[in-house]
């Protein structure tokens, strides 16, 4: 401990940022009239990502200095808070790949806006960097009610994100998101409090060694279940996602499905395993029947869907059901799967949303039929829309199928039928997604307004590249993730032994 | 004849002389403060008239951080008159923010009162009065006190309710105040009696040691009613939303924050000291009225158009929550409660404020799509507001939610766990009224600009905004349980 504080640096420097854009945007309110002049979106729009990637160095930093070998909580700093609730943060392998997803996701969202947002543009960054600050709380935050802040206070930014910049029925798509979210995140904070309470701290490393009744466990893991739930998404509490996706601004949806829906398989790692091993290991086949469900109905649902984005959104919760299937699956295997099915999901969603948004921008619908040939008109993208079309089907070679066998693979060693079931997944994904595919990309141009649409410009290029690149390479190489996230796996593993 | 009895029964076991100077200014140094100012603004008022309007606002501000300031010199407190008042750290720190916030509102009002026509010396007098009231209900540590207390500030709240006597509205709801205000003090009266006629005594101490019956236990619930009125629980809340509306916007704004702090704190001082010993007896009832207050106030606001009206049932929700503090019993729901209710008053105040900037040609705002577009109209106005609606939605980071943290942390510990369930569904209930606010200022088309807002109300605005969603945040360690809410409530432990 000591020295300079990264972890509270990386946490709230985006939130610094937001304060002084806000400051410097009201110092100059006065001197234009114009509200929403071109060049002044520019300036802030460039203020942002210098500070969305200067997050991201530190994140960088932060990774330099941590040591994936050892198992605990790393680079920790404590300070007395509240009563038994302190402000402590650290990170293991888990937080740290997650943290290093969301910093770099972010100043790729804050790119793909360049173009596709110009109103109220301050407040629209200042809502991405709170956000941005909320969301790293939530992976370093080592103390329950201190996650709790910033789990349920990123919903206020993604609430006004949806919806201010978001599409035609964006208001209710925003209320149905804040709403679903926080009934679930409450009654998380009653649980919490009880723990806090039974075992006087909040600290999780204190949390973690704790033996809760067996009896009480079910009523936490429930509680716990609720937030975590919703937030995955898992069914059949799913339905505000793919509200929230089709209306959210393409950036909104690409943090959303990137960072967000991590927090639900984060916080079933961070929590429900480690602290109630028996509630889990008692609700194993309930939780492998709703996976399996997930992957399978939703597969169906998102088969049927005639809006891209609604495709995709559908195709998350499968996605997300196969995290699910991983983490109950309760043995090495599963675990480093789920958590790199995680990452990969966030790189591959984000990317699949971006690709949406650079045909809704020139054409303004997303509609699947409007579409047709774009493989004439538009080689590049189509070449891009390939790459993360195979991704998400889980071919070889790219990193969603290594979380896909590996989850598959923890979930055979608990439960077959469980994984018989989820290998349906892979055989719907392959067919809606090369359906999509073909629909939008090959065939004739029926649409006469396709003729002259225009190839990826170079914002777009940049924003989607370095995702092909990680997709590749963690499929080539997942041992870059693995070695970050061993020692994190390894002791959720000894923690929910210990507890049996 | 029965008071006399009861006075003179506790003439005789007192031990000290009735005028103990001393023990008297430690004891109620405020209130002596008040009522000499009090009766000192009737007096020049009377001598020089209307050109005394203006400069009485300011003065009656001054008399009112005076009074706070004193109730923090003395906050240990004593006792005097032979234990008639007695007061503690846990009353005389609700003083200070009592006090402060009615200074507050009585500054907030002169704008106001000034375009409508209506500013006489009277109103900050009135005020004083009422302060006056909130402060011996705070020190009252007999049956008798207590009451006269209650009508002070009562008396002084009807008047001020229908100040605007030209405005139907203002008449109406000063008339419903004052017709269900004096049935719930006369059941509260009744209640005090029979409490009285089983027990003996009036004394708060002496009913501590009062043994349990059936009669007592029954005056209890009729006590228990008749403050439950005072502090607009249901159900006995129905006054609030038409009182809130039709009574000028100021004076809403010292309702909803001083007197409600200061009656929620008599409401638990009642339950605490007086009938702390048959806690059994009431923990129920007052968890059933806290359910209820919950239930009807988030329910309640889902259908309101007016802002006024929507932040009464927003209050009646609020003060659910403040209640399952007091249905936590004293040890764990004293600090609970204070924090809860003084983020809750500093963030009530300010909401009030922020509707009383809102104004066109033609006069008060009051319909909630009048918000529309504010975000973009006057952003510091409107992100001030919003910090104020999530902190009284009680969501994180902002200070509100720690006042809620504190409630459900005392509410659990005290196994009150389906209480507990409610306020979690009552918080997302009412979130789609709070949300609805937000979705208006941020999400729609600006509305025709409002008039330039006052400085001095929309630096109330901006430095309650700052305070319950800020500060709190930053020093609840200092100022929550284990700061000085812990305390400040140590101050109740016998």
């Amino acid at each position: 401990m000591g020295g300079f504080p990264i972890l509270t640096a990386m946490t709230f420097l985006p939130l610094i940022g937001a304060l002084l854009i806000v400051l410097v945007r009201a110092a100059t309110a006065g001197s234009r009239a114009a509200a929403d002049d071109g060049r002044q979106n520019r300036a802030i729009l460039m203020a942002s990502l210098i500070i969305s990637a200067a997050t991201f160095v530190l994140s960088v930093a932060a990774f330099l200095s941590f040591d994936p070998g050892q198992m605990g909580y790393q680079l920790v700093e404590q300070h007395a808070w509240y009563g038994p609730i302190s402000y402590k943060l650290g990170i293991d392998g888990l937080s740290m790949s997650l943290i290093l997803l969301t910093t770099f996701l972010t100043p790729i969202c804050l790119l793909a806006s360049w173009n596709s947002i110009d109103k109220r543009v301050t407040e629209y960054v200042v809502a991405f960097l709170v956000l941005e600050t909320f969301m790293i709380g939530v992976f370093t935050a080592l103390d329950l009610v201190l996650f709790y802040i910033f789990f349920e206070a990123g919903l206020i930014p993604m609430f006004l994100i949806i919806g201010i910049w978001g599409g035609k029925d964006r208001i209710y798509a925003s209320f149905k998101f804040f709403l679903y979210t926080l009934i679930g995140s409450l009654l998380l904070l009653v649980a919490a409090i009880y723990m806090i309470q039974v075992a006087g701290s909040a600290d999780f490393e204190v949390l973690e060694q704790f033996a809760f009744d067996p009896g009480v466990q079910t009523w936490l893991w429930l509680a716990f279940l609720a937030s975590f739930a919703v937030k995955l998404p898992m069914w059949p509490v799913h339905t505000w996602l793919p509200d929230a996706h089709v209306q959210a601004p393409t950036a909104g949806s690409v943090v959303l499905a990137g960072v967000l829906l991590k927090m639900g398989g984060y916080g079933m790692l961070r929590f429900s395993l480690p602290m109630f091993p028996d509630a889990s290991a008692y609700f194993q086949p309930m939780m492998f029947a709703l996976a399996v469900i997930a992957i399978i109905y939703t597969s169906l649902v998102a088969w049927r869907q005639t809006d891209m984005k609604k495709l995709i959104a559908y195709s998350s919760v499968a996605h997300m059901g196969f995290v699910t299937l991983g983490i109950f699956a309760f043995n090495e295997t599963g675990i480093q799967g789920a958590i790199f099915q995680m990452l990969s999901h966030g790189l591959i969603s984000g990317a699949l949303f971006l690709i949406v948004g650079v045909v809704y921008d020139r054409m303004h619908t997303r509609e699947i039929a409007a579409y047709g040939g774009l493989v004439g008109r538009m080689p590049i993208y189509a070449g891009f829309f390939m790459l993360f079309t195979m991704a998400n089907v889980g071919l070889p070679g790219t990193s969603g199928f290594v979380g896909e066998i590996l989850t598959m693979i923890g979930g055979f060693q608990a439960a077959t039928w469980a994984a018989f079931g989820a290998a349906f997944g892979v055989i719907f994904s392959a067919v809606y997604m090369l359906t999509l595919y073909r629909r939008t990309v090959f065939g004739e141009i029926t649409n006469p307004l396709l003729e002259d649409i225009k190839d990826m410009n170079r914002i777009e290029w940049v924003c989607i590249a370095p995702l092909a690149v990680l997709t590749v390479l963690f499929g080539v190489a997942p041992n870059l993730i693995f070695a970050v996230t061993n020692g994190a796996t390894g002791r959720i593993i000894a923690l929910m032994a210990g507890g049996q | 004849m029965v008071l006399q009895g009861a006075l003179s029964r506790s003439w005789r076991e007192a031990s000290k002389p009735m005028l103990d100077t001393q023990s008297i200014i430690q004891a109620m140094a405020p209130e002596l403060w008040l009522a000499a100012s009090g009766l000192m603004l009737v007096l020049v008022g009377a001598i020089v008239g209307e050109r005394f309007n203006s400069l009485s606002y300011k003065v009656g501000a001054l008399v009112m951080f005076g009074a706070a300031a004193l109730s923090a010199m003395h906050l240990q407190g004593g006792e005097a008159f032979n234990g008639l008042v007695k007061t503690t750290t846990f009353t005389n720190f609700t003083k200070v923010i009592s006090f402060t916030l009615a200074g507050v509102a009585i500054f907030l009002s002169e704008g106001f009162l000034r375009r409508h026509e209506i500013s006489r010396y009277e109103y900050p007098l009135l005020m004083v009065l009422a302060s006056l009231g909130m402060g011996i209900i705070l020190s009252a540590n007999n049956l008798m006190t207590l009451y006269m207390g209650i009508e002070t500030l009562s008396l002084s709240s009807y008047v001020l309710a229908a100040f605007h006597r030209d405005s139907a509205r203002s008449s109406e709801a000063g008339l419903k105040y004052f017709v269900l205000g004096a049935l719930a003090s006369g059941i509260l009266l009744y209640g005090a009696s029979l409490v009285y006629g089983f027990t003996g005594t009036t004394s708060f101490d002496g009913l501590t040691l009062a043994g349990e019956s059936v009669g007592a236990m029954f005056g209890m619930v009729l006590m228990i009613v008749g403050l439950a009125f005072k502090i607009s629980a249901a159900p006995m809340h129905v006054w609030t939303p038409d009182v809130y509306e039709g009574a000028p916007t100021p004076v809403v704004a010292f309702f909803a924050s001083a007197p409600k702090f200061a009656s929620l704190v008599v409401f638990a001082n009642v339950m605490f000291t007086l009938f702390g010993s048959v806690m059994d007896q009431w923990q129920l009832i007052v968890a059933i009225i806290a359910g209820l207050s919950m239930i009807v106030g988030s329910l309640g606001g889902l259908t309101q158009n007016n802002i006024k009206r929507l932040l009464a049932y927003s209050s009646i929700a609020n003060v659910g929550y403040a209640l399952v503090a007091v249905a936590a019993g004293q040890v764990l729901g004293a600090p609970a409660l204070l924090t809860f209710s003084t983020i809750y008053v500093i963030s009530s105040l300010g909401l009030f404020a922020g509707v009383l900037a809102m104004r066109r040609r033609g006069g008060m705002v009051e319909n909630i799509q009048e918000l529309g577009g504010l975000a973009r109209r006057q952003p510091v106005f409107a992100i001030a507001m919003t910090v104020l609606v999530l902190s009284v939605a009680g969501l994180p980071p902002f200070g509100g939610f720690f006042g809620k943290y504190e409630v459900l942390r005392a509410g659990v510990e005290a196994e009150l766990v389906p209480l507990a369930i409610i306020l979690v569904i009552a918080s997302v209930v009412s979130l789609g009224y709070y949300l609805r606010l937000l979705k208006v200022m941020w999400f729609d088309e600006p509305k025709e600009t409002f008039e330039r807002v006052d400085v001095t109300v929309l630096g109330t605005v901006v430095a309650c905004a700052v305070i319950a969603g800020v500060v709190f945040m930053i020093f609840i360690g200092e100022l929550g349980t284990g700061g000085w809410a812990s305390y400040a409530a140590s101050g109740l432990l016998p």
